[in-house]
C-alpha cells in the first residue's frame, strides 16, 4: 500500500468524525447556554465544522486520484477499523472506513452540499426559535450519512442507513407544532423502516451464508492478501470466489437463488431509501421539512444512498441477472412515473420532489443496464448521481430563496420574479437547463452517458422511456420556471425582493458546480470490472436526440405557460379529464397506503389482537380466577359444621372407593 | 464479607436505616435511599471494573467450557442436612443484571422524589423488593435462590396494592398470583432436579454437573421455562403485566418492568436450560413459536392501546418476547441477544416508565388522545422519551439494536438440534415487529408530543425538574453508551455464554437436522 506518507488517507475517520463531534457539542454543550448565545454559536460551529470535513474530502480525493491515476486500478484502501461488535466467531462487525473512487466521490458530494446547505441555512433559518436544534440534528445527519458513504460493510451501512432515516425523520418534522410535517415525518420513517424489513433480512441472509462459506474459502482471500476479513466486508461479498459459490448453492426460496434473493431483499430497502415505486410516497410529502434540508436530505444526499447501496455491492447484483433486471425495471418506471406526476404539481417544492424521484431512476436503471463487462452504465450512474446533487441541491436552494421571498410554496403565488431576484433567476435558469439535460451543462453529460449505456446495452425499450423522460423533465422543469419567473406577479410576489448574501453564496457556489461538473473525466476516476474505462466523448447519435427532445419539452412548456398563460393549460387539463386528475392525484397511492394500514391493519389485525388480549386470554385468567372462588363457594356448604353431615360424607366416600376398589381390583 | 455479599445487603441496610428515621421526616427519608442506591451504583461501577478487567481475559480459554466459572465466590453452610448454603457469586450474566438493577433503582429512587403518601414504608419495600432482585442475580445455590425470588416478588403485592391507581387491588391480586402460580412450577421443578440428582444439594453448579435421565428432563423443562415465563410475560400468561404496570406508582413500574421481569429470562437461561439442556432441545422449537407471538402479537396489541402505560406494558411484552426468544434459539448469539435484550429493555423500559410517571404528574392524564404537543412545553421529557422510543424500535446507535440484531442472527442462523426451517420461518415473522414497532412508537409520540398544543391548561406546564433530567439522563446515557460501544458489554458477558452453549452441545445425541 502507498498509503503511509499520506496524512488525509490514514485519517480519513476524521471526515465523518468531525461533524461527529460538533454534533456532541451542539447536542450536549451548546444547548444548555442562554439563548442569544446558543443561537450565535450553533451556526458557526455546525458550518464550520463541515466545511472543515469539506476541505479534508477535497484533500482526500486529491490524494487517492493521484496515487490512482487514470488506467491504474483503483483499490479500495480500509486504512483503519476496529472490532465493533462480535456477534460470534468469524462473524464480526469491524467499523472502519472504505475508501475508494465511489466512496471518495460520495464525501465529496455530501461535504460539499452540506457545507453550502449549512451556510445557506444560516441564514434562512435566521430568527427560527428552533435554530439551535435545526443545526444539531443537521450535523447529526451530515455524520450519519459520512459514516454510510465509507462503510466498509454491510451492516455499518445498516446502522448508518437507519441514522440517516432517523436524522431525516427529525428533520422532516422539524416544525413539529405543525401536523402536517408531524404526519410526513412519521410517513417518511415508517415506509423506509418497511423497505429497511427487507434490507435486514437481506443482511442475515447473507451474513448466514457468508458465514457458512467463510472456513472454506478464508485460507483462498487470506493468501489474495484479504486479511482481517468478515462476511460482512464488502471485500468478502464482492470477491469473486464468494459469489461463485454463492451462486453455487443449492437453496432456493420460491424459486430463487440464495443470491437473488438476498439481493432482492437488499434492494427493497435501497428502493425504500431512494423511493423507487411503489416504495415512493414518503418522498413528496417529505417537502414539510425545511427547504434547505430538502435539499441535502431530499435531493442531493441521502436519497441517493439506495443508489450508492446498488453501486456498492454492484458486482453481486451483476452476478444475479435476474435482481440487476428488477433494479432496472423499477428505475426505469420510476424514472416516467414521477416525471408524469411532476407535470401537474403546483408545489414548487413536490415537483421537485417528484423531478428528484425521476432522476433517481435514471441513476438506478443505468445500474441495471449495466454489467461487469461494460461497466458504463455504473459509471453514468455515479456520474449521475454527482451533477444531480449539485444542480438540484441548486434547484431546491433556489426554491428556498422564491419561498422565502413569497411565503409561499405555491407557483402560481410566484410570477414576475426574474427582475425583482436576478441572481436566484440566473442561478436557477441554470440548474433547470441542467436537468433539462442543455449543453454544455451538468446534466447534459451525465443523461447522456445513462442514455448511451442503455442503448449499448441492448435495452432499447429503456433508452426510448430514458428519452421520454428527458423530454417530459424538461416539459416541468420549464413549467415551473416560466410561471415563477416570467409569469405575473400575483400579491405574494409583488413585494419579493432577493435573499440575504449568506444565501446567496451557496447558489452561486452550486451554479458553478453545475456549469463546471459535466467537465470531470468521470470515465477515468469511478469505473468497475474489466473494462480499463477510458473517456467516451459524447456519442452525437444518442446526445442528438436527446437535445432534440429537451427542445421540444421547452418549447412546449413556453407554447402553455408564456405564450398561453394559465387558459390554454387549463384547457388541456380539462380535455384530459380524468387522466389529468388521476395523475394530479399521484394516482392514488397515499390513498391506497392509507386504505392498507387503517381499514385492514388497523381494524383488522390491530384492533381485534387488542380485543382478545382483554377478553380472550385476559378472560381466561379472570376465568380461572372465578372458577376457584366459585368452587370454593360451592365446596362452602358442605362445611355446615354438623357431625351429622360429615358422617354420612365420611360412609358415602368410603363406600365409594370399597365399591372403586372392588370394581377396579377385584 | 465480600463484594457480593455487598451488593446484596446494601440495600437492605437503607431500608433498615430508613426504619429508624420518623415517618414524617419524609425528606430525609428520601435523602437516605438517594445515598444507599447511590454507594449501591459506584459499588456497582466498582465491582464492574474488577469484573470486567477478569472475565475478558477468560474469554479465550472459557470458549469450550462447559462450567459456569464464578468470581468473588462466597460460600458459607446454611443447613448442612438439606444441603443448603449461602452460595453467592457473579458470572457475567450475573454482572449485567447487577448493573441494570443498580441503575434502575438509583433512577427510580430519583423518580420517586415527590412521594409523600407513606414515603417511610414505600422506599422499606422498595429496597426490600431490589434486594430480593440482587440476592436472585448473585445466588448459586436453588434454595437461596427461590427464597430471594420469594422477596422479590411478594412486596409487589402491597407496592401496588398501596401506591398504585386505578383498579389497582385487583391488578396488585392478579399479579401475584399469577407470578404464584409461577413459582409453585418452579418450586416443584427444584424439587425434581433436586431428588433426581441424589447428591443432597441444591447448590446449582453441582447440580449440573449431572446427567438427568431425558424422561425427566422432558416434563421439568417446561416447568421451569413456564414458570419463569410467567414472569417473562410468555404468552399467553403475559396479561398480568399490562394490569400490574397500569396500576403500579412510577418507581414500581420502572423497577417491575425494568428488572423483575427480567428474574423471568434470566432464571430461564441459569437454571433451566443450564440444568436441563436435552429438555431445552426438546421444547426449544415449541417455545420459539409461543415467543414469536409474543414479539407480533405484543406489537400489534400497542398500537391501538390509548392509556401510557398501556402502550408501554404491550411493548414490554413484545420486547421481552426477545428475551425468551432468544434463549429458545438455543445458541451464542441468541443467548448473548436475549442477556442484551435483557439489559437493553431494562434500562429503556425503565426509562419509559418514569417518563410518563413525569407527564402524568404535570398532566394528570395518561390517555394518550387527551394530551398533545408537549414538546413544546417539556422538550427535555419529549427528547428522552423518542431516545427511548428509537431504543424500543431497534435504531442502532442504542442498545435494542444490538439485541435485536442478535436475536433475529441467532434465531436464523440456528444450530444443530432444531428444525432450521422453522426456526428461519419463525425468525422471520419476528423480523416484522421492527416495522410495526415503528409504527406504535411513533403514532404514540407523535399524539402525545408533536402537534399543536390540544389542551389550553397544558401551556403552564414546565419541563423536567433537576431530579428527573439525572434520572432520565442516567437511563438515556447508558442507552447510548451500550449502543455506540457494544465491545464493552459483549466482553462482559461472553465469556459466561459459552459454558450454557457448549452444555447444549455435548449433551445428548445431536439430532441431525443440518
Amino acid at each position: 500500500m502507498h498509503s503511509e506518507q499520506s496524512f488525509i488517507l490514514n485519517n480519513v475517520w476524521l471526515i465523518p468524525a468531525i461533524p461527529f463531534l460538533s454534533f456532541l457539542t451542539l447536542g450536549l454543550l451548546i444547548r444548555n447556554f442562554p439563548k442569544k448565545l446558543q443561537d450565535q454559536l450553533s451556526g458557526i460551529v455546525a458550518t464550520l465544522a463541515v466545511f472543515s470535513a469539506a476541505v479534508l474530502a477535497y484533500w482526500l480525493a486529491w490524494e487517492y486520484f493521484h496515487l490512482f491515476p487514470a488506467g491504474v486500478a483503483k483499490q479500495a484502501l480500509v486504512p483503519w477499523s476496529f472490532e465493533w461488535l462480535r456477534y460470534q466467531e468469524n462473524l464480526a462487525v469491524n467499523v472502519g472506513v472504505l475508501v475508494d473512487p465511489i466512496s471518495v466521490l460520495l464525501m465529496v458530494v455530501v461535504t460539499t452540499v452540506s457545507s453550502l446547505v449549512h451556510l445557506y441555512s444560516t441564514g434562512y433559518m435566521h430568527g427560527d426559535p428552533g435554530y439551535a436544534r435545526y443545526f444539531t440534528w443537521l450535523n447529526l445527519f451530515t455524520f450519519s450519512m459520512l459514516g454510510l458513504v465509507v462503510s466498509p460493510n454491510i451492516l455499518q451501512m445498516y446502522v448508518c442507513w437507519e441514522l440517516v432515516g432517523a436524522s431525516s425523520f427529525l428533520l422532516i418534522g422539524f416544525y413539529f407544532e405543525k401536523p402536517s410535517a408531524v404526519s410526513a415525518s412519521k410517513k417518511a420513517f415508517i415506509v423506509t423502516r418497511f423497505a429497511d424489513l427487507g434490507f435486514l433480512l437481506g443482511v442475515i441472509l447473507l451474513g448466514y451464508y457468508g458465514y457458512n462459506l467463510f472456513a472454506s474459502v478464508a485460507p483462498s482471500l487470506h493468501a489474495s492478501g484479504l486479511t482481517n476479513v468478515q462476511p460482512f466486508d464488502f471485500a468478502f461479498l464482492t470477491n469473486p470466489e464468494v459469489m461463485n459459490q454463492f451462486m453455487g448453492m443449492s437453496d432456493t426460496f420460491m424459486g430463487m437463488g440464495v443470491l437473488t434473493l438476498s439481493m432482492v431483499l437488499i434492494f427493497m430497502g435501497a428502493a425504500g431509501k431512494s423511493a423507487m415505486f411503489p416504495l415512493h410516497i414518503w418522498l413528496p410529502d417529505a417537502m414539510e421539512g425545511p427547504t434547505p434540508v430538502s435539499a441535502l436530505i431530499h435531493a442531493a444526499t441521502m436519497v441517493v444512498a439506495g443508489v450508492y447501496l446498488v453501486a456498492r455491492m454492484f458486482p453481486v447484483f451483476a452476478a444475479s441477472a435476474d435482481a440487476l433486471l428488477v433494479v432496472m425495471y423499477v428505475g426505469a418506471f420510476t424514472a416516467l412515473f414521477a416525471a408524469v406526476i411532476g407535470c401537474t404539481q403546483d408545489d414548487i417544492k413536490r415537483v421537485l420532489a417528484f423531478s428528484t424521484l425521476s432522476q433517481l431512476g435514471y441513476m438506478m436503471f443505468a445500474l441495471g443496464v449495466s454489467s461487469m463487462d461494460h461497466p458504463l452504465g455504473y459509471t453514468a450512474s455515479m456520474f449521475h448521481l454527482f451533477t444531480h446533487a449539485f444542480f438540484k441541491a441548486l434547484l431546491f436552494l433556489g426554491a428556498g430563496a422564491l419561498i422565502h421571498a413569497v411565503h409561499s410554496n405555491s407557483i402560481w403565488d410566484m410570477g414576475g420574479l426574474a427582475k425583482k431576484m436576478p441572481v436566484t433567476h440566473a442561478t436557477v435558469l441554470i440548474a433547470t437547463l441542467a436537468i433539462a439535460g442543455i449543453y454544455p451543462l451538468a446534466g447534459f453529460f451525465s443523461k447522456d452517458e445513462i442514455l448511451v449505456a442503455a442503448l449499448e446495452s441492448g435495452h432499447t425499450g429503456v433508452f426510448a422511456i430514458g428519452l421520454l423522460v428527458a423530454g417530459i423533465t424538461a416539459f416541468y422543469m420549464f413549467r415551473i420556471y416560466f410561471v415563477a419567473f416570467w409569469g405575473k406577479p400575483s400579491h405574494h410576489s409583488e413585494h419579493a425582493h432577493e435573499a440575504p448574501i449568506s444565501m446567496l453564496i451557496p447558489l452561486i457556489v452550486l451554479a458553478i458546480f453545475t456549469i463546471g461538473a459535466g467537465f470531470v473525466p468521470m470515465a477515468d476516476l469511478v469505473s468497475i470490472g474489466h473494462s480499463a474505462g477510458g473517456h467516451h466523448g459524447i456519442n452525437w447519435a444518442v446526445a442528438g436526440p436527446s437535445l432534440f427532445v429537451a427542445a421540444a419539452g421547452i418549447s412546449f412548456a413556453w407554447f402553455m405557460y408564456v405564450a398561453g398563460g394559465k387558459q390554454r393549460s387549463a384547457a388541456l387539463a380539462g380535455a384530459l379529464g380524468g387522466v389529468y386528475t388521476t395523475i394530479k392525484q399521484k394516482f392514488y397511492f397515499d390513498e391506497i397506503y392509507l386504505f392498507i394500514t387503517k381499514k385492514i391493519v388497523f381494524r383488522f389485525i390491530a384492533t381485534p389482537i387488542a380485543w382478545f388480549d382483554r377478553n380472550v386470554v385476559d378472560g381466561g385468567v379472570n376465568l380461572s380466577g372465578w372458577l376457584t372462588r366459585a368452587s370454593g363457594a360451592a365446596l362452602n356448604s358442605t362445611q355446615t359444621g354438623q357431625v351429622q353431615t360429615y358422617g354420612a360424607w365420611f360412609v358415602g366416600g368410603a363406600v365409594t372407593v370399597t365399591l372403586v376398589l372392588w370394581i377396579f381390583f377385584l | 464479607m465480600g463484594l457480593v455479599s455487598w451488593l446484596i445487603i446494601l440495600p437492605f441496610l437503607t431500608a433498615m436505616a430508613v426504619l429508624m428515621v420518623p415517618a414524617k421526616n419524609w425528606k430525609a427519608i428520601r435523602w437516605i435511599s438517594l445515598t444507599g442506591t447511590g454507594m449501591h451504583l459506584m459499588l456497582t461501577a466498582f465491582t464492574t471494573m474488577k469484573f470486567w478487567a477478569l472475565a475478558s481475559q477468560d474469554i479465550p480459554a472459557m470458549k469450550t467450557a462447559t462450567m459456569t466459572k464464578l468470581y468473588f465466590v462466597e460460600r458459607v453452610t446454611w443447613f448442612q442436612t438439606l444441603g443448603i448454603d449461602y452460595f453467592v457469586g457473579l458470572d457475567g450474566i450475573s454482572m449485567s443484571m447487577v448493573i441494570l438493577t443498580s441503575i434502575i433503582i438509583f433512577a427510580g429512587t430519583l423518580a420517586s422524589w415527590n412521594v409523600e403518601e407513606r414515603t417511610k414504608e414505600f422506599f422499606v419495600l422498595l429496597l426490600t423488593l431490589v434486594t430480593g432482585v440482587f440476592g436472585v442475580f448473585m445466588s448459586f445455590d436453588l434454595f437461596l435462590f427461590f427464597m430471594f425470588y420469594e422477596v422479590a416478588v411478594l412486596p409487589m403485592y402491597l407496592l401496588i396494592g398501596i401506591w398504585g391507581t386505578g383498579p389497582k387491588e385487583y391488578a396488585a391480586m392478579k399479579l401475584t398470583l399469577m407470578l404464584m402460580v409461577g413459582s409453585a412450577l418452579i418450586l416443584v421443578g427444584m424439587l425434581a432436579v433436586y431428588h433426581a440428582s441424589g447428591l443432597h444439594t441444591f447448590d446449582l453448579i453441582r447440580l449440573a454437573t449431572v446427567n438427568y435421565p431425558a424422561s425427566l428432563q422432558t416434563w421439568v423443562f417446561p416447568m421451569f421455562f413456564l414458570g419463569f415465563g410467567v414472569l417473562g410475560a410468555l404468552y399467553p400468561f403475559h396479561t398480568w403485566s399490562p394490569d400490574g404496570h397500569a396500576s403500579a406508582p412510577t418507581a414500581v413500574s420502572m423497577l417491575h418492568a425494568g428488572v423483575l421481569m427480567k428474574l423471568g429470562g434470566y432464571g430461564a437461561l441459569r437454571i433451566a436450560v443450564y440444568l436441563l439442556p436435552e429438555g431445552a432441545k426438546e421444547w426449544g422449537l415449541f417455545f420459539m413459536g409461543l415467543t414469536t407471538i409474543n414479539i407480533v402479537y405484543g406489537s400489534f396489541g400497542a398500537i391501538m392501546q390509548k392509556d401510557l402505560k398501556y402502550f408501554t406494558a404491550y411493548s414490554s411484552v413484545s420486547h421481552c418476547g426477545f428475551v425468551l426468544f432468544g434463549v429458545a434459539a438455543m445458541n451464542l448469539m441468541g443467548f448473548k441477544g436475549a442477556i442484551i435484550q435483557m439489559f437493553s429493555h431494562g434500562i429503556m423500559t425503565g426509562l419509559f416508565f418514569a417518563l410518563i410517571g413525569m407527564v402524568y404528574g404535570r398532566t394528570h392524564t395518561r390517555i394518550i388522545p387527551d394530551m398533545g404537543g408537549l414538546a413544546k412545553v417539556m422538550p427535555w421529557l419529549a427528547v428522552c422519551f423518542y431516545v427511548g422510543g428509537m431504543a424500543s424500535l431497534g435504531l442502532p446507535g442504542f442498545a435494542g439494536f444490538v439485541a435485536e440484531s442478535h436475536v433475529f442472527m441467532g434465531g436464523f442462523f440456528g444450530n444443530n438440534f432444531m428444525n432450521p426451517v422453522a426456526m428461519k420461518t419463525l425468525t422471520i415473522i419476528a423480523t416484522v415487529s421492527i416495522v410495526v414497532t415503528a409504527v406504535y412508537v411513533l403514532r404514540g409520540l407523535a399524539t402525545v408530543f408533536q402537534g399543536p398544543i390540544t389542551n389550553h391548561h397544558f401551556h403552564e406546564l414546565t419541563d423536567a425538574t433537576l431530579t428527573e433530567k439525572l434520572s432520565t439522563g442516567l437511563l438515556v446515557a447508558t442507552l447510548a453508551v451500550v449502543g455506540f460501544m457494544p465491545w464493552y458489554f459483549i466482553d462482559l458477558i461472553e465469556a459466561s455464554i459459552f459454558p450454557f452453549v457448549n452444555r447444549l452441545q455435548a449433551s445428548g445425541t445431536m439430532v441431525a437436522f443440518h
